[in-house]
């Protein structure tokens, strides 16, 4: 039953983690994107219809990172060259993405014979879950290391690759300088605009990645509107919980998947809790760990000093 | 100088100041730049936009119905757009009307479901108490936190909104659930006593929406609160200096403006849905962002873009039902239009410059 739960709980985690990787890109280049949720709808959108209709898991993940990277153009193009108010920008991606998204959906339903839109057989085979002979019929360890689909262990390994990334190459130590101060950055001869473009479009992509889990796998491969849900949102809060560190925001987003399914293996006899209680934990402790860390101010754990706020050259 | 400095090939220059006309030109032109991307998309789905446009405006005006419903859209955007208006002006990111929406309608509902054999005049002005109180309440928390520890508002008052639509998803499956009621379980209808009066076939909620406008272009234009707010959302640090009680501010500026919203929440339970319903915010909080955006924050630009959205808005439910395209349109559309006024800002206040010319 624990195992259960622990392996459903990355499995609920996984959209965040995406989520919640591509944010950290954002804000570690120093923009504050609240247009997680619609990058990740676009995602969820775009990798659906490609899958349905090339019904190959390769180009279903090309269109969804492409369609998060175009809403992340989006954000870049007026929050980094215009230098447009960064929380509105973010915000109306959310609500023009989420909009796209649904509206595609409703309007390829509608040109469907039968009125729903369900994955073709081949690339449901290529996003079941894993079945590794030997290895995923051992007991704990099989169910809770190699029976995923090829998602989770994606959205982990680009979390890894992230964490190298800002910790241990120059490009990103230079990213997470421009985050901080991106006038002395400049002055350094780092190139802002350039390095700024490029993480907030890869980010922008790996949130069309979450959104692909969520169109593909939560609703068992069947066109269900609003795939996206929220969890966009869930994974701008995880950034703070996760303290802007990618691998913090792996252990974070399973912590948070357990929330979200933890009034379904949660044994009713000890405490019997209305289900919206569990539905508002994870809002919950997001709200209280943002209070605690700006209570503590721990140096280490800020946000990029540089974040929402935008930079403009001649002005430094 | 060295010869070989580097001089970018595009460079951003800024404008001392454009004149008012060249302004508004700017930003005409991204409306109607706006429109065609949006009618584009359209095109590339097999539609004529000129239709689809017609149909819009045509759904909302076409009968006397139509245009009552338009209005029935319009009232919790206006009311709630005017509503973060306020903290937007004190640059405090309140994304929370939505919560603060739910959190007023909750409270409003109490009365509404338990006491409606009080007189019809004292309920609804209790209910309008209480919907003021509990979304004032519900705004004050991030802002308490905001101004004692500077917490990140923008995603307090985000994780609020959900907090408050769990809250409603609680009182319905459990305390308020409507014992009648076969299926999904949901709360009772609002007795008549408790439902909001028609004033010209719509709920007499669009008085206080078109008074509030009033009134809040006077708070924030001619009082001594109305320019507290606009110095603590230059500087801070000027506010301070100037000897003001920046924290007091930022709480009694959120109070009204979560109070604002929570009266719309009041007004959308008991005017139009005759219930509490978990869509009872339904996004109006998240668009209102918008609309006081595009607004530029004035008032009267409220009454303006909330009734143009509003247009989009029943327009794209007549669009539904004559294409079966979704109602989504009008989100899109939205979205599209404000990119394109956020962009063409920058070009009111700066301008590119080609080529290697030196100097300013």
């Amino acid at each position: 039953m624990f195992v259960k739960f622990l392996s459903a709980a990355v499995f609920a985690g996984t959209p965040l983690l995406f989520g919640t990787t591509g944010e950290i890109m954002n804000e570690k280049a120093g923009h504050l994107n609240l247009g997680v949720e619609g990058m990740m709808a676009m995602g969820a959108c775009a990798g659906f219809m490609a899958g349905f209709f090339y019904d190959s898991i390769i180009i279903a993940l090309l269109a969804a990172f492409l369609a998060g990277m175009l809403g992340a153009l989006i954000y870049a193009l007026l929050t980094i060259t215009f230098m447009a108010n960064q929380n509105v920008t973010g915000l109306t991606l959310s609500i023009f993405g989420v909009g796209i998204c649904n509206f595609v959906g409703e309007f390829m339903l509608l040109n469907s014979p039968s009125n729903t839109l369900k994955l073709p057989e081949h690339i449901t085979a290529q996003i079941s879950n894993l079945n590794i002979p030997g290895l995923s019929t051992v007991p704990v360890f099989g169910p809770l290391l190699f029976q995923y689909n090829i998602f989770v262990y994606l959205a982990a390994l680009i979390a890894l690759i992230c964490g190298i990334y800002y910790n241990h190459t120059k490009t990103g130590l230079n990213v997470r300088a421009i985050g901080e101060n991106p006038g002395a950055a400049d002055a350094a001869g780092i190139k802002v605009t350039k390095l700024k473009y490029i993480n907030l479009l890869v980010g922008g992509g790996i949130c069309g990645l979450g959104g692909a889990y969520c169109s593909m796998i939560i609703n068992g491969g069947v066109w269900m509107n609003n795939p996206v849900n929220g969890q966009g949102w869930i994974a701008v809060a995880l950034v703070i919980f996760a303290s802007w560190k990618p691998y913090r925001a792996i252990f974070g987003s399973f912590i948070f998947g357990a929330f979200s399914i933890l009034k379904y293996y949660f044994p009713k006899t000890i405490i019997s809790l209305p289900n919206a209680f569990y539905d508002m934990l994870p809002f919950i402790i997001t709200a209280l760990v943002l209070v605690i860390t700006s209570i503590r101010k721990s140096k280490e754990n800020q946000q990029p000093a540089s974040c929402g706020v935008n930079y403009y050259r001649e002005e430094r | 100088m060295n010869k070989k400095s580097y001089l970018p090939f595009i460079r951003i220059v800024k404008i001392s100041e454009r004149s008012g006309k060249d302004t508004i030109k700017i930003r005409l032109v991204a409306f109607a730049l706006a429109l065609a991307a949006g009618g584009l998309f359209t095109l590339f789905l097999g539609y004529n936009p000129l239709e689809l446009y017609g149909t819009i405006i045509s759904g909302a005006f076409r009968s006397k119905m139509a245009f009552q419903a338009t209005i029935r859209f319009m009232v919790p955007l206006l009311m709630s757009s005017l509503g973060v208006v306020l903290a937007f002006k004190m640059k405090f990111w309140n994304i929370g009307a939505e919560g603060q929406i739910i959190a007023g309608a909750v409270c409003a509902s109490y009365f509404a479901l338990f006491h409606d054999t009080w007189p019809h005049f004292l309920l609804l002005l209790v209910m309008f108490i209480a919907g003021a109180l509990g979304g004032g309440l519900w705004g004050l928390i991030p802002a308490y936190f905001k101004s004692k520890f500077d917490t990140n508002e923008t995603l307090f008052t985000l994780m609020l909104n959900y907090i408050a639509l769990h809250v409603i998803t609680y009182l319905r499956d459990g305390p308020w659930k409507d014992p009648g009621s076969s299926g999904f379980p949901k709360i009772a209808r609002f007795a008549p006593n408790a439902q909001l009066d028609k004033v010209l076939g719509v709920h007499f909620g669009w008085i206080i929406a078109l008074l509030l406008v009033v009134l809040v272009f006077i708070y924030l234009k001619y009082t001594k609160h109305g320019y507290e707010i606009s110095v603590v959302g230059e500087s801070k640090s000027t506010a301070r200096y100037a000897g003001m009680n920046v924290k007091k501010i930022i709480l009694r500026t959120m109070f009204i403006s979560g109070s604002i919203c929570g009266i719309t929440g009041m007004i959308q339970a008991a005017g139009s849905d005759m219930t509490l319903a978990s869509s009872v915010a339904g996004g109006v909080g998240f668009t209102a962002i918008i609309v006081s955006w595009l607004a530029y924050l004035n008032p009267f630009g409220i009454l303006l873009v909330s009734f143009l959205f509003s247009i989009l808005e029943k327009g794209s439910s007549v669009m539904q039902s004559t294409y079966g395209l979704s109602t989504y349109f009008a989100s899109v559309l939205q979205g599209i239009i404000l990119f394109f006024i956020l962009g063409c800002e920058f070009f009111i206040r700066y301008k590119f410059v080609l080529g290697k010319k030196g100097g300013r």
